[in-house]
């Protein structure tokens, strides 16, 4: 897919507004399948930019999406009342697009804390209304803006602290919908309050634009207002960027470790410019903890590299980083290396690099990796984190430690090559598996799951959370999450097998169970788990008194690796459909211990 | 400024806003002439035009201008910085 350069931070939002019917055109020709979503907006303001800008950025991130809009501040009827065309769009998500015009009663001077306080709560109310409706009626993925504080203080300062100020009360509002968030699956705040200050409130909020047109924000930042939304959706549809390429000279430390010497470098506490090095290195290293993965593609001897890595003062250390790649090999080639070594397509890839010319190089080599334009030291961590590459939807314990997992990754293909038997390899990764139904604490990352892997997956079925929770809870469902274990470290969930026990006898004349979802992370691809994963499910089958499994191969793109996989795993082929007698079955893994 | 600078300027903005090339706006040009011109797309031709002539239009000034010619009028009563 082609980057289109006017849609990447930070973009020239004039720009954008101008031309986002040749942004959109230039888009749509570059030919890339995006998937489909229907995305309707309820607006509290006028929303007919962002429909349109949310668009671009969309496509942008992959994704095709058909909108609803509602009429002019008609989020709350929509919602609980419906209309024909609302009632009749699909919604994958909803936004709500609602601001401080939106807010109908704020506190008055005469009012008591009691006043104010059911004021506050009816404010809350309506608003949860809305999501409780939606959530009753579609079922899907709801965004919510929180509020921007108001441009002007009738407190001054005080309002505040006082229980009479608007901040005050916005604020408390605001802590309201965030804990709802905390609590609430597929419910997101869009932090309108944090982006309205970031653009300057009274931009935000210019009288100007709400008195002429009913626009909220004033339409110059309907781009920011935009992308931010859309990093939120990209990151719920697994479109997160899932790793950073990291140039080292002038980038990690000011200088040339080579020339200058690991002691010479600007990094640590000594100057100013140590420092702005420093709280590069050590924002990169809580990116780690998210499950970013850190890699290194520097020209220079592998041995300056690694001492530079250690220079005293430094936040990051070689430990850090899953691979380092220096040498005088072109960066573009060392990236494509880095992608195949990680098994990541080259659009989950940043590359970060203060040198204009390698970033050229690397944009127009390599298409879809994402090189955002660095510019001076103390700006480079404003950049990444308002590219919204990693926007945070979904936390698991798999993102903690993905970096060791990866890292164990790379000492296994290392044991792979002393070992001439490939089942003598796997005997020896002492495999252990931990396969069971679904449960609570494991959801979000089945979910996770099921909207990125797109190889080893049989039905491309994307699940939300809620969906996963409704298999879970379904007695004619046979559910079975995967966890792997071996001697370099714990997998974490890499396996979903869901089945559909269906009594119509379309195959045979028992009871039926339809394999519904069946996928592999990539990082445990040729360790024999799916063997495991089906004597697993043919034993739960057995113990429900299903007869035959039915396994469904939906192909894409990208899944032509599990073409045969039920032929490989000792299905019958029938027509379009793969049939398995239960009765018959005999265990097949033999190289993981189950639970 | 030139007026001719100013027409050439606006007849760019036209085209990228309305995205069709075979705009030529002239004094007489109003929203009866272009099709898709309306109060929506008023409001990103009036935040097209300010920051390219660098000025902030009065909302009496937004609701009043009936065509082109009466956004000429504006632009270079204002005296803007447009660079030549």
């Amino acid at each position: 897919m082609q980057v289109v350069k006017e849609l990447e931070y930070p973009f020239d939002s004039a720009n954008i507004l101008k031309k986002k019917k040749s942004i959109r055109r230039q888009l749509l020709e570059d030919g890339t399948t995006r998937i489909r979503k229907n995305i309707a907006i309820l607006g509290g303001s006028t929303t007919a930019n962002v429909a349109q800008v949310l668009d671009l950025f969309l496509l942008q991130y992959g994704i095709e999406a058909s909108f609803y809009e509602s009429e002019y501040n008609k989020y709350y009827e929509d919602a609980l009342f419906g209309n024909p065309d609302f009632d009749a769009f699909d919604a994958d998500v909803i936004y709500i697009h609602t601001g401080i015009h939106n807010v109908i009663t704020f506190p008055k001077m005469q009012d008591d804390r009691e006043t104010i306080d059911a004021k506050l709560n009816a404010e809350f109310e309506r608003f949860r209304a809305v999501w409780e409706k939606c959530f009753e009626k579609k079922g899907c993925t709801i965004i919510q803006n929180n509020f921007e504080y108001p441009s002007w203080r009738l407190l001054g300062n005080k309002d505040v602290s006082d229980i009479h100020g608007r901040v005050r009360f916005i604020a408390r509002l605001n802590q309201m919908f965030a804990d709802y968030a905390a609590e609430t699956e597929n419910f997101y705040i869009h932090d309108v309050n944090y982006l309205s200050a970031r653009c300057g409130i009274d931009t935000w909020c210019d009288p100007f634009y709400w008195n002429m047109y009913k626009y909220c924000p004033a339409v110059p930042l309907i781009p920011e207002l935009c992308f931010s939304v859309a990093n939120i959706i990209k990151s719920v549809y697994g479109k997160n960027k899932k790793a950073l390429v990291l140039d080292l000279d002038n980038t990690l430390w000011g200088g040339i470790v080579g020339d200058d010497g690991p002691e010479n470098l600007a990094i640590g506490q000594e100057s100013g410019q140590g420092e702005t090095y420093y709280e590069f290195q050590e924002y990169l290293k809580a990116q780690k903890d998210l499950g970013i993965l850190l890699n290194i593609d520097s020209k220079n001897e592998y041995e300056n590299a690694i001492a530079g890595l250690n220079a005293k003062g430094s936040a990051l250390s070689p430990e850090d980083f899953i691979l380092i790649k220096a040498n005088w090999d072109p960066k573009d080639r060392n990236l494509l290396e880095i992608a195949k070594e990680l098994n990541l397509g080259e659009d989950s890839l940043v590359f970060v690099d203060d040198n204009p010319a390698e970033r050229m190089i690397v944009s127009e080599q390599v298409p879809g990796v994402a090189v955002p334009e660095m510019g001076t030291p103390e700006t480079y961590i404003q950049t990444l984190d308002h590219s919204g590459f990693f926007e945070v939807t979904s936390f698991s314990a798999d993102d903690l430690s993905r970096n060791d997992m990866y890292k164990a990754n790379i000492q296994r293909e290392q044991m792979q090559s002393a070992f001439a038997d490939y089942e003598d390899y796997l005997k020896n990764l002492e495999m252990t598996a931990e396969i069971l139904p679904f449960s609570k604490e494991v959801i979000p990352r089945i979910s996770q799951l099921t909207n990125k892997s797109n190889q080893f997956n049989l039905t491309t079925l994307r699940c939300s959370v809620a969906d996963i929770e409704e298999m879970a809870e379904d007695e004619n469902w046979i559910t079975l999450y995967g966890k792997l274990v071996d001697k370099f470290g714990d997998n974490g969930v890499v396996s979903v097998l869901a089945a559909e026990i269906r009594p119509d006898h379309a195959y045979s004349l028992g009871k039926e169970a339809h394999i519904r979802l069946n996928l592999m992370s990539c990082r445990v691809l040729k360790r024999d788990m799916e063997f495991a994963m089906l004597d697993e499910l043919v034993r739960k089958a057995k113990e429900k008194e299903v007869t035959t499994l039915v396994g469904h191969y939906l192909p894409t793109k990208k899944n032509g690796m599990v073409a045969e996989l039920y032929t490989d795993l000792g299905f019958q082929k029938e027509n379009d459909v793969w049939i398995l007698d239960v009765a018959s079955y005999q265990d097949q893994c033999k190289v993981i211990k189950i639970n | 400024m030139m007026e001719e600078k100013i027409y050439e300027t606006l007849n760019e903005i036209f085209r990228d806003v309305f995205d069709d090339d075979e705009i030529v706006v002239d004094a007489k040009t109003n929203s009866d002439t272009i099709e898709d011109w309306d109060s929506l797309e008023h409001i990103n031709l009036v935040v097209a035009i300010e920051k390219a002539f660098g000025l902030k239009f009065s909302m009496d000034e937004v609701t009043g201008m009936k065509d082109v010619g009466e956004m000429v009028e504006i632009i270079k009563a204002r005296g803007t910085k447009l660079e030549d």
